[in-house]
């Protein structure tokens, strides 16, 4: 039925993760940070999305999984950009690399 | 090379190059409206994969809503200096190598996964499939989502409220 094996779909989420995590990592701006670990979870939604469809078991959970990872997902930015905003106020910069009040 | 092969194709590489594109631009709004296209292409994905409603709200949280609160963090805190003061260069090459054998790993691991040709018919009538699911199997999870909705709303409210208004408020009453 169809011609897109399960484990090609894995390797572009494995590809779009690895991206994600090099963002996280490597950028110094907190909003780029952010939207990068949503990258990251966009991969993980790929492959429940992917198991559901082609897994040992296909049933509509994995979707339904997706969902709450999304709505999971829109907390953590909603909450992350607020403590963002509120660290700007205070600290006047949002890079990662000069946030660390707590280390000194 | 049928046409499912060939648009699989298409969006996997909008979605990739979509992403190396937003490590590599020097902007940070540029970096986000080049995420949106990984997104859409994700939400293609979805579509592909037999799961239409999840692509619909792909479309709406993620290049909707997600798109538009990263952009209010951007403009409303300081953007105009350019990232071009990157982290040092053994972190980077430290870095690169971390992710570099996690995909090897990952890449042996699930190279040849293969569960057969399993006969799903998730792409019929799936968002009434969805629903009463949601609402008799996950009713628990999904009223526990909804808590959790509240809290982050009121949580990022106090957050990002101004100390001053705060005071103020506390000297009207």
């Amino acid at each position: 039925m169809s011609s897109v094996p399960l484990s090609v779909y894995l390797v572009l989420a494995l590809i779009l993760f690895c991206i994600g995590l090099f963002g996280a990592l490597t950028k110094r701006n907190a909003v780029i940070v952010l939207i990068s670990i949503e990258l990251m979870l966009n991969a993980v939604n790929i492959n429940l999305i992917a198991f559901a469809k082609y897994g040992i078991n296909p049933s509509i959970t994995g979707q339904i999984f997706s969902l709450f990872t999304i709505t999971v997902a829109a907390a953590e930015a909603a909450v992350g950009l607020a403590i963002l905003i509120a660290l700007y106020r205070n600290r006047k910069t949002v890079n990662v690399d000069e946030m660390d009040i707590m280390k000194r | 090379m049928n046409g499912e092969l060939i648009l699989f194709f298409v969006l996997a590489l909008v979605a990739i190059g979509s992403g190396i594109l937003m490590l590599n631009l020097t902007k940070v709004v540029h970096m986000v409206i080049a995420l949106v296209f990984t997104f859409l292409s994700i939400a293609g994905l979805y579509v592909m994969l037999s799961a239409e409603f999840v692509a619909f709200v792909q479309v709406l949280i993620y290049s909707g809503a997600i798109t538009i609160i990263m952009l209010f963090g951007i403009m409303l805190t300081r953007h105009d200096d350019k990232t071009e003061t990157k982290i040092g260069v053994p972190r980077m090459i430290l870095v690169l190598t971390g992710i570099v054998a996690f995909f090897v790993v990952m890449f042996f691991q699930i190279n040849d996964l293969s569960f057969g040709e399993q006969a799903a018919d998730l792409h019929v009538d799936n968002t009434e499939k969805i629903g009463i699911a949601l609402y008799s199997k996950y009713v628990i999870p999904f009223e526990l989502t909804s808590v959790l909705l509240l809290v982050a709303l009121v949580g990022a409210i106090i957050l990002a409220k101004r100390d001053d208004e705060d005071k103020g408020a506390e000297d009207n009453e």
